[in-house]
């Protein structure tokens, strides 16, 4: 299994991710925003972070990047792409992802643990379904898109993760950014670009006392054989 | 120069103008040999203030230990401190204050000044691994405290979290001396192999100069000026003096600096903080000997008609100062634009010890680099000190005076709301403490911040620790129980204390009684840092923390960092971790209830001695904590500390919303024994079974230890009383900071 990260100006989490990647035994190498050769990889992830500084709404300007026109065509085609945080924003900004990352209903950033709970049937091999302890840090990751998508999102089994309490129940308690139906992650309808807020590449690491995230990424990596 | 303005003639009132005494405007005049123009006076103004020159401290300074085996750059050698860590690795670590920019604008004031630290580690070769910031506020009911702490937390979470490092601790103080001069320091802290840090002398002559990151504007013009004066009500109006940051170019200039240090191009490179280009270029040459010439004009300027002296004096941020080995300039030149980083060649070093600043051909300045700098040409000043009369009041405190309350849950009611003592989560969770994946103690809450070093077994330690109060009422002990208090919160955390750096924040040091503070201060943390063998690597002193209301609390801001060989078997939790556990108290009960919170705070005596401490017994402690903690006979160590002891229980309960059954010791007041602030001590927590092993290594350590109770599933009873349970005590800790800022 061939990751390909990519660092844009402003990437912070891009070396969080292909470490994570490679301590889980998959092989990871870093792409470079300028360059929209995509080297082969199975799969190409847009790590979190603050693209070109978040400067005029994230991911905004990320999407302009040479290399995210080889990232839609790649996308077009059926190739996998996973967007975290800041990824998953520039996702929806470049289209390739329903819906939009508004401020977080606190207008303050979040930086802590939190629980989702993967919805069922979605990936080829299902993650269990649980509350998965990964850890959140944005300002903007409150997901909202109108009443149609909505439906189809739900119709159509996209929606990936929706924050939960400890013991899997979603609740507005448990809903850390305002997030219209708790959801923390997404998929298109073609079922090959996902995206989603909270971190698992820091949950990822027996270090830090909590490897929840290395299952999710485990669970989604299986997508692509 | 027909271009500009005619800049005025310098004489006296000119330079006392730019805070210029008229005996150092004769000094420059000696130096030059004739009387400097008015940009010549300008960098000597920034050069010999305070800020950059250390005039006032730096005798007192120099007696701080700062050498020991592990010390790769010490005190005043480098941009920022730097230690063996084994493996080949080193840390380096700084703290810096940004004081006076935060109490004028809060938000750009405490960014600049995360953004201002990690340019002294990256610079330096390392790449920064942790932020810790060390903040004292007002009276927190108080609506300007309000605004001000809400532009500080948002100002460090906007710069940190998108530099994307993270912010992993520090404190959070209150008290109504810091009304107007709130304090903000950070912290930084970096790891660098052996043999890729970069130095900040210039090098040899002929080597090209590059300044390199964003454009330089009119913003923090004197700043180092401005921060070398008290705080009145005419600072609103330096408002330009306060620069403004840009996290998004410090990220991509970190990238680019640490690329271009390893591609082995670089001859040597300074950021550029307090006194920009003239700081920069001036402390390099004098490190090397060297001078530089320097052509203004190709300075890429963020605005048309900026002259020389703005030129030289600007703080805009995010710029480094890069010497490239003359035949590898272009290897610098591909690296930072692949990073879309300005970088422009402005002149070259020589070898005549001479600054020669032009513009547009036209020479507007010539110095010989060593007058400008602190162990050059920058004046050293002793100044007078006498004893402040409060200590009489000190000393007449009296405890037997002080009425034993009735309830223990009435003060316990008290003590859970107030401002020092809550839980800061409304703060620290703006923050991002994760990125970079090395932060232990997001799952596994310890005394000092944990960081692991990936690829290593090795974890970093590091804390801030200032009871202000303490130092106040006895500035040497109190200093000292501060570097004291560092280490035992590394110690907790499993690790071996290695340095220190220091922050120290005062008021005008021309007054004799903050002198008298400053000066016992630093006796008292040469004799805590010569105890426990961890040199000072450098710092920041920051005098002038004073309004017409008076100074500041004397707060010396200790930064510590230690070493866990191996995270896995050593690091620490200060978590309980199961209900049955035994908890026992290691180092003495006292009965003491000087210096405390709950003095302070319920009982509102505000001047009281220090509480007790002693060396023989906190070295014995910490050793023995470390014995414990590495032979696995304890699950947890938590330092006691603000709040005293059952704080202490109640912060090792809450991680994992245990409770705990305990008792007190008749011998002692009981408010003494549960809210008492007597240094070296420790909760530690730890199996039944181990009791015994327990025991006998503390009793052969010559260590008291008091069996305080157990570890219960939740419920918390003291002396036989009902207190309920964890989660109606953990509710209003963890939320009051909050219900008093959203109201």
């Amino acid at each position: 299994m061939n990751f390909g990260v990519i660092t844009f100006p402003g990437s912070n989490c891009d070396q969080d991710m292909v470490l994570a990647l490679r301590r889980i035994g998959f092989s990871a190498q870093s792409l470079w925003h300028q360059n929209p050769d995509l080297k082969g990889v199975d799969c190409v992830v847009l790590p979190g972070g603050f693209s070109y500084g978040d400067y005029l709404r994230s991911g905004a300007i990320a999407r302009f990047a040479p290399v995210m026109e080889a990232v839609s065509e790649f996308a077009s085609k059926g190739g996998y792409v996973l967007g975290i945080c800041n990824g998953f924003q520039i996702l929806t900004e470049a289209g390739l992802l329903p819906g939009a990352l508004l401020r977080n209903a606190s207008t303050r950033f979040i930086c802590k643990n939190v629980y989702i709970r993967p919805e069922a049937g979605l990936m080829k091999q299902d993650l269990p379904v649980k509350a998965y302890q990964i850890p959140i840090a944005h300002g903007e990751g409150n997901y909202f898109c109108d009443s149609e998508t909505l439906q189809k999102l739900e119709a159509n089994s996209q929606i990936w993760f929706r924050y939960s309490d400890e013991a899997g129940n979603v609740s507005p308690e448990a809903n850390p950014n305002g997030s219209l139906g708790n959801i923390a992650g997404v998929c298109n309808a073609n079922k090959n670009v996902f995206g989603m807020m909270p971190h698992p590449e820091r949950a990822a690491d027996a270090w830090l006392n909590n490897t929840d995230g290395a299952d999710i990424l485990r669970a989604f990596a299986a997508c692509l054989n | 120069m027909s271009q500009f303005p005619t800049l005025p003639q310098v004489n006296e009132e000119v330079a006392g103008k730019l805070g210029v005494l008229p005996e150092e405007l004769t000094k420059i005049q000696e130096v030059l040999g004739r009387n400097p123009n008015f940009t010549e006076l300008s960098m000597y103004a920034v050069m010999w203030s305070e800020h950059c020159s250390y005039k006032n401290s730096i005798l007192w300074l120099k007696k701080l230990p700062k050498s020991g085996p592990r010390v790769m750059a010490a005190a005043g050698e480098e941009n920022a401190g730097l230690m063996d860590i084994g493996d080949g690795l080193a840390v380096c670590f700084k703290i810096e204050s940004h004081n006076h920019p935060s109490a004028i604008e809060p938000f750009q004031g405490a960014a600049t000044g995360v953004g201002g630290i990690h340019r002294d580690i990256f610079t330096m070769g390392a790449r920064p691994i942790a932020t810790l910031n060390s903040l004292r506020f007002g009276d927190l009911e108080h609506p300007k405290t309000q605004r001000l702490l809400k532009g500080v937390v948002a100002g460090i979470s906007h710069y940190g979290n998108a530099f994307g490092v993270p912010t992993v601790g520090g404190e959070l103080y209150f008290d109504p001396c810091y009304q107007t001069n709130p304090l903000v320091n950070a912290m930084s802290v970096g790891i660098v192999a052996h043999g890729q840090t970069a130095s900040a002398a210039a090098g040899g002559a002929g080597n090209p100069v590059f300044i390199v990151g964003s454009a330089t504007g009119k913003d923090g013009i004197h700043g180092a000026t401005f921060a070398s004066e008290d705080i009145t009500e005419a600072s609103e109006a330096k408002l330009p003096s306060v620069q403004v940051g840009d996290p998004f170019t410090e990220k991509l200039l970190l990238e680019a600096t640490l690329e271009a240090i390893a591609s082995g191009a670089v001859a040597g490179i300074q950021d550029m903080g307090a006194a920009g280009i003239t700081c920069s270029t001036s402390e390099m040459s004098a490190k090397s000997g060297a001078g530089m010439d320097i052509h203004l004009d190709k300075v890429p300027a963020r605005e048309e008609g900026m002259q020389a002296f703005e030129l030289l004096l600007s703080e805009s941020q995010e710029r480094m100062l890069v010497i490239a080995h003359a035949d590898q300039k272009e290897v610098i030149e591909r690296i930072f634009h692949k990073w879309g980083i300005s970088c422009a060649e402005i002149g070259a070093v020589n070898d005549t010890g001479i600054l020669r600043y032009f513009m547009h051909g036209e020479k507007v300045a010539e110095i010989p680099a060593e007058s400008l700098v602190l162990g050059g040409g920058a004046p050293v000043y002793e100044r007078t000190w006498e004893e402040p009369p409060y200590l009489n009041e000190v000393e007449a405190w009296k405890q037997e005076e002080v009425s034993l309350p009735e309830d223990l849950v009435e003060v316990l009611e008290f003590m859970i709301r107030r401002p020092n003592l809550i839980s800061k989560k409304w703060v620290t969770e703006q923050y991002d403490s994760m990125v970079g994946t090395a932060n232990m103690s997001t799952n596994f809450p310890s005394d000092a911040a944990l960081l692991h070093l990936h690829g290593s077994r090795k974890a970093i330690a590091a804390t801030t620790d200032c009871n202000a109060r303490h130092i106040r009422s006895n500035p040497r002990q109190g200093c000292a129980m501060a570097v004291a208090e560092a280490a035992r919160n590394i110690v907790c955390s499993g690790g071996t204390p290695l340095g220190v750096t220091n922050c120290l924040n005062f008021g005008n040091p021309y007054q004799p009684h903050v002198y008298w503070q400053f000066k016992e201060a630093i006796l008292g943390m040469k004799e805590a840092c010569e105890k426990l063998n961890t040199p000072v690597t450098g710092g920041n002193v920051s005098f002038y923390n004073q309004s017409p209301d008076g100074p500041v609390f004397p707060s010396p801001v200790i930064g510590m960092v230690g070493l866990v060989e191996d995270a896995d078997q050593q690091a620490m939790t200060l978590a309980f971790q199961e209900a049955g556990h035994s908890v026992w108290l290691i180092g003495t009960a006292k009965n003491d209830l000087a210096g405390s919170e709950y003095v302070y705070a319920y009982h509102k005596q505000t001047l009281t001695p220090a509480p007790a401490f002693d060396w023989s017994e906190e070295l014995k402690l910490q050793e023995l904590t470390l014995h414990l903690i590495r032979h696995k006979v304890i699950t947890s160590a938590h330092d006691v500390a603000d709040g005293g002891l059952l704080f202490t229980l109640l912060e090792s309960a809450f991680p994992k919303n245990l409770g705990f059954q305990v008792r007190t010791d008749s011998d002692i007041r009981w408010d003494a024994f549960w809210f008492g602030e007597s240094a070296s001590r420790i909760v530690v927590s730890l199996p039944e079974e181990k009791e015994v092993e327990f025991q006998k290594i503390a009793q052969e350590k010559g260590v008291n230890h008091l069996k305080l109770g157990t570890v219960s599933d939740g419920k918390i009873t003291v002396s036989g009383m009902d207190l309920g349970n964890i989660s109606d005590w953990k509710s209003i800790w963890e939320n009051r900071l909050s219900e008093i800022l959203e109201g």
